[in-house]
């Protein structure tokens, strides 16, 4: 379905949290008052330039950005098409552009007089990044992740330990994501006076989408400007993996109105979306209404949400940010499936192409790009966010490899 | 428009007591048990009965409700089969009130305007959806309401003086007062302050308020009862259906009368709420 093109596509959300029909607040009474607490305290300070300051300052020195613009010349060789750059996010401090956001919101909570962080987390690589902020600023943190996906992500379940946060598995429904999500949700129901929920992609209630998003744009903001310096113009085509959507909506927001730029969201297609074993909530799923928005969900003919599935535990979300489904409908982004084993030969392509070791969640980015670069020509320019390094992924690679470390 | 939900709480006034509001997931732990618990439950004591529409993510649930939904879901349940068992259990009940209770996805894919029409069709009093916040008020409480179900909400601690206006805007048949900052099943209210909450509510709306989260016995729902019109009773009658199963999970012969001696054994408690304190 394709609905009318706005002007922009940079105004959303409005005032009630909606990207057309998505987004919104759909909460338990007792968080409304929360989240309207929330929204006026992220007004302000959006509007306060100490706390621009603040958090400039520690993009700058403790995650180390702006983080590089990489052109992958190996890479481009072998594909034989369009130039391939990516923006390395994975560089970052803690290994991932969660930190962006989590720097953005724990400045936020203290802002606000809350004196304890929950978060839920998939991969760990989110938790990974609060239990980092928690330690950097003295909080203590709370963290909930499946049981499931602690079993498969144990070096970030120990990485979450040794910074000093609590970790509590959560073996409701299948023990992934969705159930973390769950289970913060009914934390932050019970302990609304002193807790602050630090949500990890750019979903829930408003204003978590718009403000994820805002704090993630500073990768499509620096990537804009790199590009320009180093190639004089835009690029052709952005590629990102999109889960809920936190990193993608980061590289694309600042390119959205630049007509000339195709943009290409990747979802994780896992055993291929024939089946229900996948986690593409756009390409293979349809609206309803989950953890506080309307958006595009994996879900049966009862409107019972189906657990999603991919290799990587960070894409197996079974929804996706609400701007993804606005951007979906209006057509302005090209989402695309990307199945499991696509993204485990993409992985192997960049490790021994550019001797970089991605993590599963961008791989899925990479396989596409891989699909993309050949049918381009070799003046055009693909751009892709590098958002995760692999290390925590060498276990689950290795057992799909059929190797034994 | 006088509801059967309005016309029970008259009849309450009436007797001077508050009602006891007993609330099962559909479909647990089979669709026939059930619906044989759901029969039973009038005749047992319950003033007026929720039924909740079971959901895969029940985000203001404790593990209890949680639980089960699941075994709900697990044995097949679905909203086309929880409408169904509204319309057994009316064939044969006429007068107490029910309210369907849940999550807004199911509904939202059912198909709002089907789904208003056919549960007032299965004879459907009101509904309560818990993420639906008065902001959303045009998605189902405006339709459901012009159709001639109460829509019915909660009300929270977190809920303030200017806040409550907007809540109670728009709502019918009676307000939830969800007595403690948690989900369901957890903690046990301050009775003290449900008084003041009720007494705050009040002033604000001439609907009758119920007051529930967190009760579990006769002693708490005849306390909670001196200064609330309703006390809801959730989580302790789906733990009894838990404790009731066999090893297998399954309905066992003493699964119904779990639930209705428990329900028996709260209406005991509601009905000497008032009476403690104006004797007839």
């Amino acid at each position: 379905m394709t609905i009318a093109t706005p002007n922009s596509f940079r105004t959303g959300p409005d005032e009630r949290g909606h990207f057309g029909i998505f987004g919104g607040r759909f909460v338990a009474e007792t968080l409304m008052p929360l989240i309207l607490d929330l929204e006026a305290a992220y007004e302000a300070a959006k509007r306060d330039p100490a706390y621009r300051a603040q958090l400039d300052d520690l993009n700058t020195h403790y995650t180390g950005r702006p983080s590089p613009l990489y052109f992958a010349e190996r890479l481009t060789a072998q594909l034989g098409g369009a130039k391939i750059y990516f923006k390395r996010d994975e560089l970052n401090h803690t290994g991932s552009h969660k930190i962006n956001n989590c720097l953005g919101q724990i400045l936020l909570a203290m802002r606000m007089g809350k004196t304890r962080i929950i978060a839920e987390t998939g991969a760990g690589q989110h938790g990974v990044a609060v239990a980092t902020v928690a330690a950097r600023f003295g909080l203590p943190a709370v963290v909930y992740m499946g049981a499931t996906d602690v079993e498969r992500q144990k070096p970030n379940v120990f990485r979450m330990r040794l910074l000093g946060a609590e970790l509590r598995p959560v073996t409701a429904g299948n023990g992934t994501l969705k159930d973390a999500m769950n289970e913060a949700l009914r934390d932050w129901v019970t302990n609304v006076n002193d807790t602050y929920y630090l949500i990890g992609t750019a979903a829930g209630p408003h204003p978590y989408p718009a403000m994820v998003r805002d704090f993630q744009s500073v990768i499509g903001i620096e990537a804009r400007e790199q590009m320009l310096t180093r190639e004089g113009r835009l690029p052709d085509a952005l590629v990102a993996c999109v889960g809920g959507g936190s990193n993608a909506i980061g590289l694309f927001h600042p390119f959205l109105d630049d007509k000339d730029v195709k943009i290409y969201g990747v979802e994780a297609g896992g055993h291929g979306l024939e089946g229900i074993e996948h986690a593409a909530s756009l390409t293979g799923g349809r609206p309803g209404v989950l953890h506080g928005n309307r958006t595009y969900l994996l879900q049966d003919d009862d409107g019972q949400i189906i657990e999603g599935h991919s290799i990587s535990a960070g894409l197996d979300y079974p929804g996706v940010g609400p701007e993804h489904s606005w951007l979906h409908e209006t057509g302005r982004v090209t989402y695309v499936p990307v199945t499991d084993k696509e993204a485990l030969d993409a992985f192997q392509l960049l490790t021994r192409a550019e001797g970089i070791i991605p993590a599963l969640e961008p791989a899925h980015a990479l396989a596409h790009v891989a699909k993309l670069a050949p049918t381009m020509g070799k003046d055009e320019i693909i751009l892709m966010n590098l958002c995760g390094r692999g290390d925590k992924d060498v276990f689950t690679v290795a057992k799909h490899l059929g190797m034994d470390i | 428009m006088s509801t059967r939900i309005d016309q029970r709480f008259g009849d309450l006034r009436k007797e001077g007591r508050p009602g006891l509001v007993t609330f099962i997931s559909a479909g647990d732990p089979d669709y026939d048990t059930s619906l044989a618990i759901l029969r039973a439950m009038p005749g047992a004591g319950a003033d007026i009965i929720e039924l909740g529409m079971p959901f895969s993510d029940p985000m203001a649930e404790g593990p209890p409700i949680q639980r089960a939904s699941e075994r709900a879901l697990r044995g097949g349940q679905t909203m086309v089969k929880t409408l169904a068992m509204v319309r057994e259990f009316r064939k044969g009940d006429t007068t107490t009130p029910l309210v369907l209770m849940g999550y807004y996805n199911p509904i939202y894919i059912y198909g709002n305007e089907r789904f208003i029409a056919d549960a007032l069709a299965a004879g459907a009093d009101g509904l309560i959806v818990v993420d639906l916040p008065p902001e959303a008020d045009e998605e189902l409480c405006l339709p459901a309401i012009k159709a001639g179900l109460n829509f019915i909400r909660l009300a929270t601690p977190t809920t303030d003086d200017k806040r409550l206006p907007a809540v109670l805007a728009n709502i019918s048949g009676f307000v939830y007062y969800v007595s403690i900052t948690g989900i369901t099943g957890t903690a046990s209210p301050d009775t003290g302050r449900v008084a003041n909450a009720v007494k705050r509510i009040k002033g604000h709306t001439r609907l009758p308020v119920a007051v529930g989260f967190g009760v579990k016995t006769a002693e708490q729902a005849r306390t909670i009862g001196l200064d609330a019109d309703g006390v809801v009773v959730g989580s302790a009658l789906v733990n009894a259906i838990a404790a009731s199963l066999d090893p297998r999970g399954g309905a066992s012969s003493s699964t119904v009368s779990a639930v209705t001696e428990l329900t028996q054994e709260l209406a005991r408690g509601v009905r000497e709420a008032r009476r403690a304190v104006n004797p007839a």
